[in-house]
This record gives C-alpha cells, structure tokens and sequence, in this order.
C-alpha cells in the first residue's frame, strides 16, 4: 500500500481535470460524485498506508518518481515522502477536506459555477497533499505555491463582486511576501547543506552546534514564510479578509489545508529550529502575540464568520507558542483537533448563514436553537472543543502547549491562559447570540428557518463526534492515558527530542495547570452568558459610540489602516511616481525624443539633396579641400 | 640641339607648380561658377590639363618617361569623356532647349 502514495494526490488532480475540463456539461451530481470521490480515495489510499505504517518497523518511507530538475551540482527529485507526519497529516487533509466537499454538495447547490468550485476544491487538495508529502524544501514549495493560487481563486470565486476579489488579491499578495522568505531560505539551504532533501538536510544539520548563525537565519526565513502563510503578526489580516469566499472555503483553508502548512513546515524542520533557539524565542512570542490580538479583536466582532477566522488567527498564535516553546508533539496535536472543531465551526456557521439566507450579522441572530437543532448541538461541541472544556479534544492539545509553556515561561503560561479565556468568552457569545435569545430577523428570514439538508448536517455531524472524541489520541500520562500521538510522532522529533529536555512537571503541577486554564474558560462561559443571554446584550451599531477599548478591538487595532498609510500608501505614491515621472516623462521622453531627432535630422538633411549640379559639385570640391586639409595637418 | 627636355628643364620647377595651380583653380572655379554645360566641360578640360602639365614637368625633371606615358592616357580619357559628355549634353539640349546647368535639378531622386 505504501508503495501507492502516488495515487493519494493523483486522484484530486484527476478529480480537478475531469470536472474542469467537463464544467460546462457535466451534471452536478456527477460533478459532486466525482469531487468528492476523487478525496475519499485519497482518504482511503492514506488510511491504508496510515495503517501499514504504523504496523510495520520502519518509520519513514522514500518514493522517488521522477528526476526533476538536473543542473551542475543541483539535482532535485521528485519525490515523497511518507512518514508518521505526513501520513497522520494526509489523513487529516483527506479526512476533513472530503467532509468539507460532501458538506460543499449542499452549500453549494444552487450556485452558477458548481463544477468550477469542485475542481478548485480538488486542486486545493492535490497541492496541499504535494505539499505535505514532498520529500525535500522544493516539492513543498510547489504545493504551498499551490495552495496560495487555490486560495486565490477560491477567495475570489464570487469574482464579480470587487471587495471579493480583492480580498483574494490581498491573501495573494500576503502570501507572495512571506512566500519570499521561504524562497530565500531554501536557496540558503541548497548554499549550505548542499541539498534541499529532507533527510539530508536535518542529517547534516543535526551535527552544527545550537545557535549557529547559518541556522538562525535560514530558520528565521522559514518562520517569514509561515507567518505568510499561517496568517501570524504581521501578515494575518488577509485572513479575516479571507471570509468573502464561500463557507465551505473558509472551513478547508482555516481547517485542514492553508493555515496550518506553516506549523506543518516548522514541524518538519524541526532539529533545525531545536538548534536555533533565537528563532524559537521569535516563534513563541509572535505566535502568543498573534493569539491575543486576535483573541481580543474576536470579542467585539458581529460578523459570525469574522468571529472565527480570528479565532484561528488566535489558536494558530497557540500552535506557534508551542513550536517555539519545543511542544512539536503539542502544536501537531493542536493541528489535528483544531483541524476537526475549526472546520466543524465554520461549516456550522455556513449552516446557519445559509439558513438566515444569507445573513451573517450576529446581530440579526438570535434564538436558533429550536430551528436548528443539529446546527446547533454540533456548533455547541465545537465551541466546547476549542474552548479547551474537557474532556473535548481541544482541552487536551491546548493544555499540552500550555503545560510546556508552563515550564519554559511562566509569563506566557499567564498570557496564555488571559487568551484561552478569551477564546472561551467570544466563542461562547457567538453561540448564544446565534442560538440563544429571541430572534432578531426580518419576518421573512423568522419564516425561512430550516435545518440543512443532509449533505450538510452528515459532516457536521461526524465532525462534532471527532471534535468531542479527538483527544484521544493524545490523552497524557497525568490523565492515565499513555499519549499515543507523542510516541508514534516519536520519530519524527527524534533529533530534536534529543537535544532538548523532556517535559518534567511534577504531576500534581499538572493537574494545577489544567485546573487554572479550565476554570479560566468555565468563568470566561459563564461572564458571556451573564452578558449575553440573562442581560440580553446585543453588540452595539456599527455607527454606535463604543468606549476606547471596545473601540479598538472592533476596529481591529486599525492594524488595515496602520498598513494602508505606511505601506499602501507610500507604496502607491512611488508607484505613481515612477510612472508619471520615471516612467512617462524619463524614459518615454528619451525613446520618443530619438525618434523625433532622427526625424527631424532627416526632415533638415533632405532639404540638401536639392539635385542643384551646381551645390553637389560645390560640396564636393569642399569636401575635397576639407579632406585635404585635415591630411595636410594631421601628417 | 638641345632636347624637349632640356627646354622643359630651362625653367625653374617652382613656376610650373604655380602654373598648373593657376590652371586648375581656374577649372575648377569654372566649374563651380559657370552655368553653361559646356563651360564646365571646358573648365574640367582645363583641370586635366592643368594635371598633364605638372605630370610632363615632374617627368622631365626626375628623368623618367612613366609620367608623360600617364599625360597621354589622360588625353585619351578626356577625348573619350568629351565624346560621351557632349553627347549627352546634346541630348539635354535637344530636351530642353537649355545647357544651363541650374535647370537640371532632377537629380534628387
């Protein structure tokens, strides 16, 4: 089966073709049917190396399928790689990306360009799996190249609309900038290691004393590119922005694909990050800054999937916490449950705008619970889950960080539970003034209410069981499990593990830790349903006055305002400059001036070819003497 | 009896060079002034001969008849150039009715 992994990212590229190429005359259940059939091989294939892996003894499998790029000394295959990582990643991307396409099937029904969104959302997954299985910095380069075009044109899918579409360009454009990071640091690999295989390159690396400045940097232009790409300080306000796409887009780049390429990448490289503990340092402070700002500006958001895209700006700050504090294992796990809650949480809130018709102001909201039953338990479990309440999965990944937070910083540890707690607080507002209280509509809307159909509610179903149920995999030894995730990714941190330090926290400290963080988020429930369902609050207007802080925080820390006026705007006056000036003026003057020149020289030179004898024979007596002259003198 | 050369010898060299220099400016202001076809014609002829004559003094002085064998391949160039420059002039004459030079300003194409 191993030997097949060729056919996990074949068959989404297949998938792509054929409902690409059939757009126009396939018919959508066709379309739908070979969409979502296209992943769930794939998820098949995956499950069976999943399984063959993890019963044999070796812990990484190379598959070379073609010699790729030849020159001098540089010779790059294409190749994967299969190892506990990406397997357990492959899975998690088929898993959850054909969930997210069966949900799509329904979401989707009535929209023009069906079979289009099915063939991105296929081609999403080819790169993303390209990107997870690559066996060396290249090919991963492709599928997060990849990834970035998909989301492109998947943010932008309803094109027609202009603040859609660039909100797509600003994810496009974001990305690139980080995206050069990455370029950078695979240049500087190939410069210093020789190679850009993995293995080679973690191999050579392992052996270079910690710090070296080498590491530092290359590490560093890494983290450039997963900041991009992970939506961190300060290129993550494309990813609010990021809402204007379709929900289902919304789940599978915030869930299981996009975002988390750049927590992948470091997981991946991680003995070269152990090795550069200035990089490690820079990691864990901008990713518990990211948490906070976007936990904060998540508080005072009304639209309902602005809401969550901060929360995963915030829980991608976790993740980051915890690759720089060394929780590899943490921040995988981390992956994988947000991966299940996340995508459960955006497909939830899709049920319910497509309920509303439409409408994704939480403000209109209110008092869905009765409507919405399904919509409304799974939404509820997600919101526990990322809430961090056991014994929901996200308790148990989130928890993990914190623990080794604990040990590496107390001062983060604080700010990082300050952030869990508010995580809890704007998830749990959105879900009583989504369900709670009395609805607040139109009458049109009140009458509309309806459950989605079951396309919709199967995936939301069977995320909410995996959202409640993930954290098994990791249940830690203070909880009487034996933490399964950590031993079989054992391997792939091995290098890294040995050259740190373990966990060492005594058990009773543990359970303190678990104790405070819980009872942070049960006060943090319990405040927002004082506020919002017993005192009915309803967030204010948007033209309403709002006290500083609230100020603030609704207007995202003007962060879009801050870039506009320092990069934006700059950047357009240079650009206008060198057009006006440089551009038009400069250059064109010049090449337009040459011609006018030489015309004008022959417009003069032709008034000489008089074909006066006289004036010919003049010349050429003068030219003669001329000639003579300068023979006289020169000799 | 003294020879041609010896005659030729009798006047200093200077003077000749000053002639045929005469001789040739005149020709060539000739033919830089004068409109009438013929004019330059015979002011061209002035030049050639203003050529021959300094070719037949250099030869006589340096002893060497190489230079008189050159004045009369000139002669026989300059009979030729007249035979077909008149011809042509006849023929522009013929066409209208002018060897006036200044008229003839076709040839700027």
């Amino acid at each position: 089966m191993i030997n097949l992994v060729w056919l996990v990212p074949l068959f989404p590229l297949l998938g792509f073709l054929i409902n690409g190429i059939g757009r126009n005359f396939l018919p959508k259940s066709i379309v739908g049917l070979i969409g979502c059939l296209a992943v769930l091989l794939s998820f098949g294939v995956s499950a069976g190396i999943f399984y063959e892996l993890s019963e044999s003894s070796a812990t990484s499998y190379h598959q070379p399928l073609f010699s790729w790029i030849n020159a001098g000394n540089l010779s790059i295959a294409f190749a994967f790689q299969v190892d506990h990582l990406s397997s357990l990643m492959m899975l998690v991307v088929t898993g959850v990306g054909f969930l997210i396409h069966i949900y799509s099937i329904g979401y989707m029904h009535n929209d023009k360009g069906y079979a289009k969104f099915f063939s991105y959302l296929n081609l999403f997954i080819f790169f993303m799996l390209l990107l997870v299985l690559g066996s060396n910095y290249v090919v991963m380069f492709i599928g997060w190249e990849g990834v970035g075009l998909c989301s492109y044109l998947l943010i932008g899918f309803w094109y027609k609309n202009d603040s859609y579409s660039s909100a797509a360009r600003k994810a496009f454009v974001m990305n690139r900038i980080g995206d050069l990071g990455f370029l950078i640091a695979v240049f500087l690999i190939f410069r210093y290691f020789g190679s850009v295989e993995f293995g080679d390159v973690f191999a050579k690396a392992a052996l270079m004393p910690a710090g070296a400045p080498v590491l530092v940097l290359i590490t560093l232009l890494l983290f450039v590119g997963a900041t991009g790409k992970s939506a961190q300080i300060p290129l993550f306000t494309w990813l609010p922005d990021a809402m204007a796409g379709p929900t289902p887009v919304s789940a599978l780049i915030h869930a299981a694909t996009m975002v988390t390429a750049g927590i992948y990448m470091i997981a991946r490289s991680n003995i070269l990050f152990t090795l550069s503990p200035v990089t490690m340092d820079v990691v864990a402070i901008i990713g518990l800054a990211t948490a906070i700002l976007a936990a904060t500006i998540a508080i005072t958001q009304t639209d309902i999937k602005k809401v969550l895209a901060y929360s995963t700006v915030s829980q991608l700050g976790y993740m980051f916490l915890g690759l720089g504090v060394g929780a590899y294992t943490g921040a995988f796990f981390h992956v994988i449950t947000h991966a299940f809650f996340k995508a459960l949480l955006f497909l939830g809130a899709g049920s319910v705008i497509h309920a509303m018709s439409n409408e994704q102001d939480l403000r209109l909201m209110g008092g869905l619970r009765k409507k919405l039953p399904v919509t409304f338990f799974t939404m509820l479990a997600g919101t526990i889950a990322i809430s961090g309440i056991p014994p929901f999965s996200g308790f148990f990944s989130k928890d993990e960080i914190l623990a080794h937070v604990y040990e590496h910083n107390k001062i983060f540890w604080i700010i990082g539970v300050i952030g869990a707690m508010l995580t809890s607080f704007y998830m749990f507002r959105m879900v009583y003034l989504t369900f709670y209280g009395k609805f607040r509509g139109t009458h049109e809307q009140e009458h509309h209410l309806h459950e989605s159909p079951p396309s919709m509610t199967i995936p939301l179903i069977v995320l909410a069981v995996l959202s409640v149920v993930g954290g098994v995999i990791g249940i830690p030894e203070v909880l009487g499990g034996h933490h399964w995730l950590a031993g079989y990714l054992a391997p792939v941190f091995a290098m890294s593990t040995a050259k740190g330090t373990a966990l060492a926290l005594e058990h009773s400290t543990e359970y303190l830790l678990m104790a405070v963080s819980v009872g942070g988020a049960i006060i943090a429930a319990v405040i927002a349903y004082v506020k919002y369902v017993a005192k009915r609050h309803v967030p204010a207007s948007d033209h309403a006055e709002r006290g500083i802080l609230a100020r603030i925080s609704y207007n995202k820390y003007y962060i879009d305002e801050i870039y506009n006026a320092v990069v934006t705007k700059p950047l357009d006056f240079l650009s206008g400059f060198f057009y006006k000036i440089i551009d038009k003026a400069a250059i064109d003057g010049i090449v337009n001036g040459l011609g006018k020149a030489t015309s004008l020289a022959g417009r003069g030179l032709r008034l000489l070819q008089a074909g006066n004898i006289g004036f010919y024979l003049f010349m050429m007596v003068a030219g003669i003497i001329a000639l003579l002259l300068y023979g006289f003198y020169k000799i | 009896m003294e020879t041609v050369t010896q005659t030729i010898q009798g006047v200093p060299l200077n003077h000749y060079i000053l002639l045929s220099a005469i001789i040739f400016s005149i020709g060539v202001m000739g033919v830089l002034i004068r409109r009438n076809a013929i004019v330059i014609f015979m002011s061209v002829e002035l030049m050639l001969n203003a050529v021959n004559l300094l070719l037949t003094a250099f030869s006589a002085y340096w002893g060497d008849a190489s230079g008189q064998v050159f004045v009369f391949f000139i002669m026989a160039l300059a009979a030729a150039e007249v035979a077909v420059g008149l011809a042509i002039i006849v023929m522009i004459y013929r066409n209208t009715n002018s060897t006036d030079v200044n008229v003839l300003n076709r040839l700027k194409w």
